[in-house]
């Protein structure tokens, strides 16, 4: 076992983890961070993505060993003080842009992490953008509905 | 949870040397978006991993006092796209190593991992060979530099010893000054994809734009590691890129250089088709990114 220390969704955080474990593994298991879902363990489903340092990942094939010092931001992160949902959250339910509700999670971290560069992506840039998720039911649809709701919702306050 | 035997974070280039060293089992793991999927279908399961993902000098793109491009092994693809120095004047690397998987793993997957991992079908393969990319190697002998055009030696294998550090990439000023190039990569889908070809063309114009001084052509999967094609670069120097006939020449010389195999992805067949079609794809698009005017 070692001894890691990292922030998770803004606390800090010291955790005793075996040197083999995914950090997917290390969230579900040791912290409940159920939010990271466990799909194709192989990075290309998209559903255990998780922002290491404000940058999406799969967290499935991210050692945990290599978030030491690091901030990771899940689902769980992004509540409210009174557990409000964020405007990304709400912009997926406004769209309809959940079915299942497998894929979501990832899909709302990659969209925090698109939303965060400040930048004004139209729907074929969006496209690419969601390019390493995999959803079966929505047809995405919906979801690059969401990506544009909540871009245009942004991109209004920051030029406020 | 993983199969590995052991695992070790390295602090410094060194430290990671001695480690290697140390056990003649261990390997280097870096960004793992390669290596840790084949521990998990079991094809490099129970290894020592000596970990070079946090060491910082390993990271970053600086000009050296030469203007020679130094890129540090460990930097992400998303990094490499988005950095300034690769926008300004290798902008076709940029483009191609952000057709890497998808974005996820644009963030953690490394350049000098998409090379060192030997594969002929990486991203940056084509376009590294294009650039002369010199490959910096540490060891315990020392560091040494390799041209990327001597760094493979078969499919999945390359020159460098399992105890040397591939630190970074050159790309010397005289190679990029002036120059402008296109990637072009063929895939059954848009995005998750390995190339079933890549082709990348990079291209020096004359000042006045009508004259080819100089050209480079290479490929991902025609041959078992990524290669130029000289015979075909030869044909076409010094013509004008209003010739129509450049064309056809630069593809039927690469048809010649070329030893594509059937697999499960493409037939041999198909791939002919695809050197000969890509080249003169990206031979054009290199022309009108490099200021010409084409026919």
């Amino acid at each position: 076992m070692k001894i890691i220390k990292l922030k998770v969704n803004g606390r800090e955080t010291e955790l005793a983890i075996d040197e083999r474990e995914s950090l997917l593994d290390t969230l579900r298991n040791r912290l409940g961070l159920t939010s990271v879902k466990k799909g194709c363990e192989v990075g290309e489903c998209g559903a255990c993505t998780v922002l290491v340092n404000g940058e999406a990942i799969d967290s499935c094939i991210y050692l945990t060993m290599w978030a030491d010092g690091k901030s990771v931001l899940t689902v769980e992160g992004l509540k409210g003080p009174n557990g409000e949902l964020s405007l990304i959250q709400r912009a997926f339910i406004e769209e309809a842009a959940v079915q299942c509700g497998f894929c979501t999670p990832g899909l709302i971290m990659t969209a925090v992490e698109i939303v965060g560069t400040g930048k004004r992506y139209d729907r074929e840039e969006l496209k690419k953008l969601i390019s390493g998720h995999l959803c079966r039911c929505t047809g995405y649809e919906n979801i690059l509905n969401a990506m544009e709701r909540i871009i245009e919702e942004t991109y209004k306050v920051v030029c406020k | 949870m993983y199969d590995i035997k052991s695992f070790y974070e390295a602090a410094s280039v060194q430290d990671a040397i001695a480690a290697l060293c140390a056990d003649e089992n261990a390997e280097i793991i870096s960004g793992g978006t390669d290596l840790l999927i084949r521990i998990r279908e079991g094809k490099a399961a129970g290894k020592t991993l000596v970990s070079i993902h946090n060491i910082p000098e390993l990271k970053g793109i600086t000009y050296d006092e030469d203007g020679t491009i130094v890129i540090g092994a460990a930097t992400s693809f998303s990094h490499l796209t988005n950095h300034e120095i690769i926008k300004k004047h290798l902008n076709m690397l940029g483009e191609a190593v952000d057709q890497v998987g998808g974005p996820q793993i644009r963030n953690a997957g490394t350049i000098g991992g998409n090379i060192c991992n030997g594969a002929t079908s990486a991203d940056s393969a084509a376009s590294m060979q294009t650039l002369n990319a010199i490959v910096v190697l540490e060891g315990p002998e020392g560091l040494r530099e390799v041209p990327v055009s001597a760094f493979y030696t078969g499919p999945g294998k390359t020159v460098r010893s399992r105890t040397e550090v591939c630190t970074a990439f050159k790309i010397t000023k005289e190679n990029y000054e002036g120059w402008a190039g296109h990637y072009i990569k063929y895939g059954k889908r848009n995005a998750m994809e390995i190339a079933t070809l890549g082709c990348a063309v990079w291209i020096r114009l004359s000042p006045d734009k009508q004259i080819i001084e100089d050209v480079r052509l290479a490929y991902g999967v025609a041959a078992p590691t990524p290669i130029r094609c000289r015979k075909a670069e030869y044909a076409v120097r010094d013509r004008d890129i209003s010739d129509a006939a450049i064309y056809e020449l630069l593809s039927k010389n690469a048809l010649e250089e070329v030893s594509p195999r059937t697999s499960w992805r493409a037939s041999r067949e198909f791939r002919l088709q695809l050197i000969s079609e890509l080249g003169k794809r990206a031979l054009k698009q290199a022309i009108i990114n490099a200021g010409g005017k084409t026919a």
